[in-house]
């Protein structure tokens, strides 16, 4: 690959605070184009911050971003962003096709309403994640699944290099669960890069091949293979590891 | 006579109705985006404003008292997002905080000037709840070019504002500058609020922001059709208010139109399809009959638990049956469930679980043994 060399993402002595105490601290991590990465850590290890930060959705104290070698906040929109969905206000008075349309608005630009490509560029993203028959139904009559599909697409309308998804499996359904692999497996086999925070042990191994172990610092990050081992499992977790581990290791 | 009641009248009736608008406009954004007390909290803010405004011009004057409301009015709203982010007080709490202090500060500086000898200061306490026949030409005036900046700011930045107001995080990070759009927002928010103080009041400002896009919400499934509905609501509210107490002697504008709104809401909260309490009541007598499908899943993983060798081994609907209660929708489960991708029948009509469906019952099992 001719753009191996510069890293898709990379994150340089990133330091974030709320209030007072910090949630991310001095933390490095380059993530090389093309990859599937998973980052993995226990509640409160600041991975929702970190996706956040790379995003440029919060000001970090010290540290810088850099997107294909670029100042962050240059490239916007470059990156697609899945939001946790439990984050959104889902009474939200449109359709699911509308919402997805959402995904050009940054092409757009400014006064500018989105016509007959947009559209058509969100029914062949709905159509990614399975959900065309629902396109003109109101976004809240949806399962939490398919509101992760609904997100999921809207990402797929902004065609970016990088995907950063906030915990994408957390409480779906199997067909959701599904869908979203096979979505990941579509942006892999074009190149694009993926990072995806992710709490299911168990099967980082089957859907990813990088992967980031964080608690507030980074612990280790690499190919699975040589990285999700039981040693730096038990240093990211602490000392309930042992089940954690085990059990990933049985899969 | 006649001519000059008329007169009065229709200057009302207009501000009024263009008060209706531009709160229902605004009002629907600040719904949705579960902003509601903001605007409570804004024109109790506002109070504050009116009091020190007639203590150093010492007039009544129109203008340099709204002046004086925007302006604590803003500081308000500065106090807020203040609190918010150099503290753990929720938004809710500091907008309480803010329109408590801000409130109360008002009504004291308010006893103060009352208590002074001269009697330039009287008529400051219209401001508490409207009086909405002091109307001149000249508000009307401005407030048409408030609804056309609002109207003009919605025509060209909608899909922005949808954005912002469904999921701000994602607008910024397509690079659509949200906070500036927030900023103007909540300026045209203040500058309407302000304006109404002379026609509802301090008060009741307030239920004139919001009333009118919860009613709209309720009958609308689309973001143009909730913001056009809100819109037409204020109007109607704000005009039949007007007629009505000119009609009805001593009866109040600003209230009257209030309670034209709650009228609304009430209406809407009760009646709308899909979302009101009667239909919903309807709803849920029909979700009711709906099948289970956990325990026939749950029955199924078993079944196929007794061939590791094979784990696509079909079984009769029959035993499913037998092995379930009696109040359970077999066949109804069976098809909600191959709808799922949980369940597969095959030529003979017998039934296993798919490998998803084994792993969400795995999960089913070990989410009961955790608790």
């Amino acid at each position: 690959m001719d753009a191996g060399h510069v890293p898709a993402v990379e994150v340089e002595d990133l330091t974030v605070a709320y209030t007072g105490s910090p949630v991310l601290w001095d933390l490095d991590l380059q993530v090389a184009s093309g990859t599937r990465t998973a980052i993995v850590g226990p509640n409160g290890a600041g991975k929702s911050t970190l996706i956040k930060a790379v995003m440029g959705l919060i000001e970090p104290v010290a540290g810088a971003v850099r997107i294909f070698g670029k100042p962050g906040l240059e490239v916007r929109g470059s990156i697609a962003y899945v939001p946790q969905r439990a984050t959104l206000e889902w009474d939200f008075p449109t359709d699911v096709l509308d919402v997805v349309t959402m995904g050009t608005y940054g092409r757009l630009g400014w006064f500018r309403r989105p016509g007959a490509p947009e559209s058509a560029t969100a029914e062949a993203a709905l159509e990614q994640v399975e959900m065309s028959s629902f396109a003109h139904r109101p976004i809240a009559q949806h399962s939490g699944g398919q509101q992760q599909r609904i997100l999921l697409a809207r990402a797929l309308a902004q065609d970016a290099e990088i995907y950063l998804l906030d915990e994408p499996f957390q409480g779906v359904d199997a067909p959701t669960e599904r869908a979203i692999v096979r979505v990941l497996d579509d942006l892999a086999t074009a190149g694009r890069t993926v990072v995806v925070v992710h709490h299911d042990l168990q099967t980082v191994a089957e859907y990813f091949n990088h992967v980031a172990l964080l608690n507030v610092r980074i612990i280790a990050a690499g190919p699975v293979a040589t990285t999700f081992t039981e040693d730096n499992l038990r240093l990211t977790f602490g000392g309930r590891v042992g089940v954690l581990a085990a059990r990933a290791g049985s899969v | 006579m006649e001519i000059f009641a008329d007169w009065t009248l229709r200057v009302v009736a207009l501000g009024a109705g263009l008060l209706g608008a531009v709160s229902g406009f605004l009002g629907s954004f600040a719904v949705l985006r579960r902003q509601s007390l903001l605007g409570d909290a804004l024109s109790h803010a506002a109070l504050p404003g009116i009091a020190l405004a007639f203590l150093i011009t010492g007039s009544k004057a129109t203008v340099p008292i709204l002046i004086g409301a925007a302006m604590t009015g803003w500081v308000g709203t500065l106090v807020v997002r203040l609190i918010v982010r150099r503290s753990r007080v929720p938004y809710d709490a500091a907008l309480g905080l803010v329109l408590s202090v801000f409130f109360g500060l008002g009504l004291v500086l308010l006893t103060v000037i009352q208590k002074r000898p001269d009697a330039a200061q009287a008529g400051l306490e219209t401001y508490l709840f409207g009086q909405a026949a002091a109307l001149l030409r000249a508000d009307v005036v401005v407030m048409a070019v408030v609804a056309t900046v609002v109207l003009l700011v919605l025509m060209l930045a909608w899909k922005e504002m949808k954005v912002l107001t469904f999921d701000r995080a994602y607008g910024e990070s397509l690079g659509l500058p949200m906070g500036r759009l927030d900023g103007l927002v909540t300026a045209l928010l203040v500058v309407t609020i302000v304006l109404g103080l002379q026609t509802v009041g301090v008060v009741l400002m307030s239920a004139m922001i919001v009333a009118p896009g919860a009613a709209a919400r309720q009958w609308t499934r689309r973001l143009g059709s909730m913001v056009t509905v809100a819109a037409g609501i204020g109007v109607a509210a704000g005009v039949s208010g007007a007629v009505l107490s000119s009609i009805v002697p001593r009866l109040p504008t600003g209230p009257t139109i209030v309670l034209i709104l709650s009228g609304v809401v009430g209406v809407s909260l009760l009646m709308a399809p899909e979302r009101g309490l009667v239909w919903r009541r309807l709803q849920l007598g029909r979700l009711r009959r709906r099948p289970r499908q956990e325990p026939v899943l749950m029955h199924l993983h078993a079944l196929s638990l007794q061939h590791p060798d094979d784990p696509d081994h079909g079984h009769e609907v029959s035993v499913l049956r037998t092995m379930s209660p009696a109040d359970i929708d077999v066949e109804g489960a069976l098809t909600a469930l191959a709808e799922r991708g949980l369940a597969a029948s095959d030529r003979r009509g017998l039934w296993a679980p798919t490998e998803l469906g084994r792993r969400e019952a795995q999960r089913t099992l070990k989410r009961e043994a955790d608790r």
